[in-house]
C-alpha cells in the first residue's frame, strides 16, 4: 500500500490537526495491529520528509480536485478542513466557531510588524508606528499570539518579542514563511538606521557594538587562535 | 475595567494621520510637498483641540517636526547646506519619508492579516464524532465527599442571598423523609443535576435534610453522584442496584 491513502485515511479519522511527530507514532504503532499486513511493517520507519513530501502532494491533488474541503497545515499539524465559501451551511450546522473578537486595527499593525521582524523590541515597535504600544501589547499578549522572546543585546537589555505557534492557528498559516509578501516586509529591516533607537549618540555610553559580549567578537576566518 | 474616555480612533497615530492626508492629497509619498502636509497636519490638530479631544503626545512631536522641516525650507538655500553640516544628520524630509513609507507598508500588511483572520472564520475542521463503542456512560469521575460538600455550601449561599424576607414555617424535614422523595424522583427520572435536587427547597433545614439523605443513600449504594468534568456540575443517578 502507498503512503498517500494511508496519509488521507489517518486524517480523515483524526479529530484534531495531527503534527508530523503524531503522524509517525500512528505509523510506529500500526504494524502491531497489522496482521501479516507487509506495507504496515515497510512503513514503520517513515522519515519525516517522505511524510511532508506525500502531504504535500496530497493537499495538491485534494486542491486540484476542487473539493468542497481541502488538508490544511496550520502551524505546522495537518487538518482536513472546509473551504471557507461552505460557512453559511456548516455554521447551521455546527453553529459559529468559539473565537475571541476580532483584532482591532492598532493590534493587528502592531502584530503585523512583530511577525515579520522578530524578535523586536517595544522601542522598535514604537519607531515604526509612532505611536506608545503599551495597551496593544497588552492585547496581544493576553491572547496568546505574542510572548517574549529573549533580550535584545544592547543598553538596558530590552525584552524582545515574537510570534507564538496561537498566531499561526489564528490566521490558518503554516509557518512564518507562510505570511503575505514576507520577502518584502523583511527587505524593510536592511533600511534601518544604523544607531538603534535606544542608543542616543549624544550619550557617554559606549556605542552598541562595542557592547556586545567578548565571546561573539568574530574573528576573520582562517586566522590562528 | 471599563475606564470612559473619549478617545480619537480614526488616527490612532500622527502616522496613521499624515497617511490619510497624503492619501486626500492623491499624490504618491515620494512626491508629497511636506511644507503643505506640515499645515494641514496641524489645522487638524487645531480642530481636534476645538473639539476638546484627547490628543496623545506624540501628535504634537510629529507636528514640532512638520514646522521643524518647515522652517528650514524657509531658509536661504546657502545656509540651509550649513544646518545640514552643523547636524550632521539625516535630512529630516528623507528621515520623515522613510517612517512613512515603512508605516505605510506594515499597515498592508496588516489589512492582509485581517483577511485572513475573516477567512479563518468561515473554515470548520472535522469535528470529533462520537465514536461507535463509546460506553453508554463516558468517563466520568466520582464526586468526593468534599465536592458535595462545597456543591451543598454553594447552594446554601445562594438560598441565603435569596431569602431576604423568610416565612417562619414548621421545621418538618426529616432525612428520613427526604430519603423517600429523593427515591420517588430519582425513580421518575433516572438521573438530575446535583442543583436540580434543592430547586424547591423552602428552608436551610430542608436543604441540610436533602443533603444529608443524598449522602445517606450514596452510602447505601442506591444513588451515585459523578462529575462529568473537572469542577463541572455534579450529576446524581440511580445505581443498578437502585430499588424504587
Amino acid at each position: 500500500m502507498e503512503l498517500k491513502p494511508i496519509l488521507e485515511a489517518v486524517l480523515f479519522s483524526a479529530q484534531k490537526p495531527l503534527s508530523l511527530k503524531e503522524i509517525r507514532d500512528v505509523f510506529a504503532g500500526a504494524p502491531e495491529h497489522a496482521e501479516g499486513e507487509e506495507s504496515a511493517r515497510r512503513l514503520k520507519r517513515v522519515k519525516e520528509d517522505e511524510l511532508t513530501a506525500a502531504l504535500e502532494e496530497l493537499a495538491r491533488e485534494h486542491e486540484q480536485g476542487g473539493h468542497s474541503f481541502r488538508l490544511a497545515c496550520v502551524a505546522g499539524s495537518w487538518q482536513f478542513v472546509t473551504q471557507p465559501e461552505y460557512a453559511p451551511w456548516l455554521k447551521a450546522l455546527v453553529g459559529h466557531k468559539a473565537r475571541p473578537p476580532r483584532l482591532s486595527q492598532p493590534a493587528l499593525e502592531t502584530l503585523a510588524i512583530i511577525a515579520y521582524r522578530q524578535p523586536v523590541t517595544r522601542a522598535e515597535l514604537e519607531q515604526v508606528r509612532g505611536v506608545a504600544v503599551d495597551g496593544v501589547m497588552q492585547t496581544l499578549l493576553e491572547r496568546g499570539l505574542v510572548e517574549q522572546a529573549g533580550r535584545a543585546e544592547v543598553v538596558g537589555r530590552p525584552m524582545t518579542y515574537g510570534t507564538t505557534p496561537g498566531f499561526l492557528e489564528y490566521f490558518g498559516l503554516r509557518s512564518l514563511e507562510d505570511l503575505p509578501a514576507a520577502d518584502e516586509l523583511r527587505r524593510v529591516a536592511a533600511q534601518k538606521p544604523e544607531g538603534l533607537a535606544t542608543v542616543d549618540p549624544g550619550l557617554a555610553t559606549a556605542p552598541p557594538e562595542q557592547l556586545t559580549l567578548p565571546t561573539e567578537t568574530t574573528k576573520p576566518e582562517g586566522e590562528p587562535q | 475595567m471599563a475606564e470612559y474616555k473619549v478617545k480619537f480612533e480614526v488616527f490612532e497615530g500622527p502616522l496613521d494621520l499624515l497617511l490619510y492626508l497624503i492619501k486626500k492629497e492623491e499624490v504618491d509619498i515620494y512626491q508629497v510637498n511636506l511644507t503643505r502636509l506640515a499645515g494641514q497636519f496641524i489645522e487638524y490638530i487645531e480642530t481636534m483641540r476645538m473639539l476638546d479631544l484627547e490628543l496623545a503626545g506624540e501628535f504634537l512631536v510629529m507636528a514640532a517636526t512638520l514646522m521643524h522641516i518647515k522652517s528650514r525650507e524657509l531658509l536661504p538655500v546657502d545656509q540651509q547646506a550649513q544646518a545640514q553640516d552643523e547636524d550632521a544628520g539625516e535630512d529630516p524630509r528623507w528621515e520623515l519619508i522613510r517612517q512613512l513609507v515603512e508605516y505605510k507598508k506594515f499597515k498592508d500588511a496588516a489589512a492582509q492579516l485581517q483577511v485572513l483572520e475573516a477567512r479563518q472564520e468561515n473554515v470548520f475542521p472535522r469535528t470529533p464524532a462520537r465514536l461507535e463503542f463509546a460506553s453508554e456512560t463516558p468517563s466520568r469521575c466520582e464526586a468526593s465527599i468534599f465536592d458535595l460538600v462545597s456543591a451543598v455550601n454553594a447552594v446554601l449561599q445562594r438560598f441565603g442571598q435569596r431569602a431576604e424576607q423568610r416565612e417562619i414555617f414548621e421545621d418538618k424535614w426529616t432525612v428520613a423523609d427526604r430519603i423517600q422523595h429523593l427515591m420517588r424522583v430519582l425513580g421518575e427520572q433516572a438521573r438530575m443535576k446535583f442543583s436540580e435536587l434543592f430547586a424547591g427547597a423552602a428552608s436551610r433545614s430542608e436543604i441540610v435534610a436533602t443533603f444529608l439523605a443524598l449522602l445517606e443513600l450514596i452510602r447505601l449504594k442506591q444513588v451515585a453522584a459523578t462529575q462529568e468534568e473537572p469542577f463541572g456540575e455534579i450529576v446524581v443517578y440511580k445505581t443498578e442496584t437502585f430499588h424504587g
